[in-house]
């Protein structure tokens, strides 16, 4: 048993949701953890597992049409217990499908409504032309940041939600709006992956902080910058459309 | 008539584009927006017709497979070996293999299929053969969704004349294969055939479904339990992997043969490849072709085929073996890691996002490189060379030196690993400009 205080991150629906990447989110997060001095405790939760006694970081990805359908489901069970750990202030962090289904409703091509758990104040279309490329965004939070996007999902937020950025390169949301991703409190939706924390570790210790600020209190970072981060952002920001 | 004429116009515009330094599909184009039927009327002609080779890994080697194996039993094979996989690129080789009255002189097509160009393909023609490999996740930016990919791999199966050849242990595929089965069952559809793998052998392929598998921890844990296993025998199946041979198991006998392609994926390959040939061969039988389907002449000429440029292609630097491997999707990266072995090479990894490598790199955080650890990474270069060693450093894979520039890249690797075999990983583009730096500096094989 390690001495160094121990965090809960939960990763939902690996199973189903990781079509893209999204295993770099959870190395990332735990590599940022580590680093900064906690002893990260990654529990996997798939459909019909039960959820932890405490969690401290939720995180989550994007997977197929068909998995996704799985997903909601499951998901639609959990509701209130997910509701309430945001209202509680859990910071969590959740790309493409699950970014979807943590808004109210998403409304596939073909017709098919998913109902969401109204997490994040958010509601998505399918939509016939796929949203992919490099995009690089403006967030007053966390600084520039750096992904890739591949979606149908077009996304619109409500009121209660702040857009996460806004996209200097890319689509985002929406073709239209200008906005990419989504905030309410302590959780995040976001369209990029590419994996989304590895290039932005600015994300990574805005989770981190704020889950060691509510489980012990305080919080001081350790984690320096890493030199192939930036050099890794900065070329992926020169790279085209 | 129509055939002279668009032949002669093609071959032409072929030799127009060559005194220019031009592209091979060039010659393709025109015929086609001149003379749209040209690539129907041609391939309709061939007496055993075309036999179609799709799926997301590996198409190319074991197309070659498929011709030499064929071409050693005396037929005449047609195919689009330039790996242009577009109907452009079949209709540039067609006119470049044409007699001058525009006459394909063949008795069989093999050709490679891009999943998505197959769609325009087969509007025009039925293939008699349908070879599917696998649905892996590769080029998401294009596709969207693999559930895109297998659908459209599904079109191609219904338009199957013949025989459909289906890889039995690919979730995906293998339900191709049942749905065909059925269709076959009902009174139309093409014969259905599988390849497979003995159980033994199911956890050294892990498919995408194995990928929330932890890092470290044993792969296929989806796949069949040996002990339960019902299915019935595949028309051909891997039973066993050795160094540079393996063993088939085919009508109940197995058959050990030594062989020239490297990889999992090749080997695992040669039985989808040895199931098409016995398909073809059993027809061109009954049809009178003055050929045999004898096992042992088939494994014979298998045994001699090589990889296909760039997939383990072997070369010599500075008197030393130089391997190129391929690696497009995670899948395809996890084998190439798992089939050489790490020790005792000096290893660089090339990876270029060009349209042709697939935009999105994200797939690279899909890829476990713990093997890498002991033995380091040399040089990491492409493109997306800071992406690859940001993955590595998640992975703590020790990197030599990051160079974006592939030729830079490549003089300092040579340079620092004097006296070592060497090894490249590398994406597609990132393959295609290496090996034109690596022909100015030893004997590289013309494509």
């Amino acid at each position: 048993m390690s001495d160094k205080p121990e965090l809960v991150i939960v990763s939902l629906y690996p199973r189903d949701m990781n079509i893209y990447g999204d295993r770099g989110n959870i190395l990332s997060l735990t590599r940022r953890a580590s680093a900064h001095g906690y002893e990260p405790r990654v529990i996997d939760l798939n459909v019909g597992d039960e959820l932890p006694e405490h969690i401290d970081i939720v995180i989550g990805g994007g997977g197929q049409d068909s998995g996704q359908a799985r997903v909601a489901a499951d998901l639609a069970g959990r509701a209130g217990q997910f509701r309430e750990l945001a209202d509680a202030g859990t910071p969590m962090l959740v790309i493409c499908g699950l970014y979807q289904l943590f808004g109210h409703r998403f409304v596939t091509a073909s017709g098919a409504t998913l109902e969401g758990i109204g997490v994040l104040d958010v509601e998505t279309r399918g939509g016939a032309e796929r949203m992919i490329g490099n995009v690089v965004v403006e967030s007053a939070d966390f600084g520039e940041i750096i992904g890739y996007e591949n979606h149908s999902g077009f996304t619109v937020l409500g009121e209660a939600s702040e857009p996460l950025g806004r996209v200097t390169q890319g689509a985002g949301n929406n073709p239209d709006d200008g906005t990419e991703g989504a905030r309410t409190g302590n959780v995040i939706g976001s369209y990029l992956h590419g994996s989304l924390l590895p290039k932005n570790p600015a994300i990574s210790d805005f989770l981190i902080e704020t889950a060691a600020l509510r489980r012990y209190g305080s919080f001081e970072p350790v984690a320096s910058v890493d030199p192939t981060v930036e050099r890794a952002r900065a070329s992926a920001k020169r790279r085209p459309r | 008539m129509r055939d002279f004429f668009s032949a002669a116009v093609g071959k032409a515009v072929r030799a127009a584009a060559r005194l220019r330094g031009g592209g091979s599909a060039l010659p393709g184009l025109v015929v086609e927006r001149l003379d749209p039927g040209f690539m129907a009327r041609g391939l309709a002609r061939l007496p055993l017709g075309v036999i179609a080779v799709s799926g997301t890994n590996g198409k190319t080697t074991t197309t070659k497979m498929i011709v030499e194996m064929l071409e050693a039993q005396g037929l005449t094979v047609f195919t689009n070996k330039t790996g242009s996989n577009f109907s452009r690129g079949v209709v540039a080789a067609m006119i470049g293999e044409s007699t001058a009255a525009g006459k394909l002189q063949a008795d069989v097509a093999v050709l490679e299929l891009d999943e998505a160009h197959a769609m325009f393909f087969i509007e025009r023609v039925k293939p008699r053969f349908t070879l599917l490999l696998n649905v892996l996740r590769d080029q998401l930016d294009r596709f969207g969704e693999i559930d895109t990919t297998a659908r459209y791999l599904q079109r191609i199966a219904d338009a199957t004349t013949d025989v459909l050849v289906v890889n039995r242990e690919d979730r995906l595929i293998a339900e191709i294969g049942d749905r065909t089965r059925e269709r076959a069952a009902a009174g139309s559809g093409p014969e259905v055939r599988e390849f497979g793998l003995a159980p033994a052998l199911l956890s050294t392929f892990p498919g995408d479904d194995d990928f929330h598998v932890v890092p470290g921890q044993a792969a296929g844990d989806a796949a069949t339990d040996p002990a339960t296993d019902t299915r019935g025998a595949a028309d051909v199946t891997l039973l066993e992997l050795g160094k540079n041979a393996a063993t088939f198991l085919i009508d109940g006998e197995a058959h050990s043969t030594p062989l020239q392609l490297e990889g999992l994926y090749n080997t695992y390959n040669a039985a989808a490849a040895l199931v098409t040939v016995r398909a073809v061969l059993e027809r061109a039988v009954a049809e009178g072709a003055d050929t045999s389907a004898r096992t042992t002449e088939v494994l014979e000429a298998l045994s001699t085929v090589r990889p296909a440029f760039g997939r383990g292609e072997k070369l010599e630097l500075d008197g030393q073996p130089l391997e190129l491997v391929l690696v497009k999707n995670p899948a395809g990266f996890r084998l190439g890691l798992a089939s050489f072995d790490a020790e005792g090479v000096a290893v660089m990894i090339a990876v270029n996002d060009q349209y042709a490598d697939g935009r999105d790199m994200s797939w690279l955080w899909d890829v476990d490189f713990e093997t890498l650890r002991a033995g380091g990474v040399d040089t990491v270069t492409g493109t997306r060379a800071w992406d690859m060693a940001l993955r590595l450093e998640h992975d703590d894979v020790p990197v030599g030196s990051v160079e974006e520039d592939l030729g830079a890249a490549l003089s300092s690797f040579r340079a620092q690993t004097q006296g070592r075999p060497r090894r490249i990983y590398c994406t597609y583009t990132a393959m295609l400009g290496l090996r034109k730096r690596l022909s100015e500096i030893t004997d590289v094989e013309e494509i």
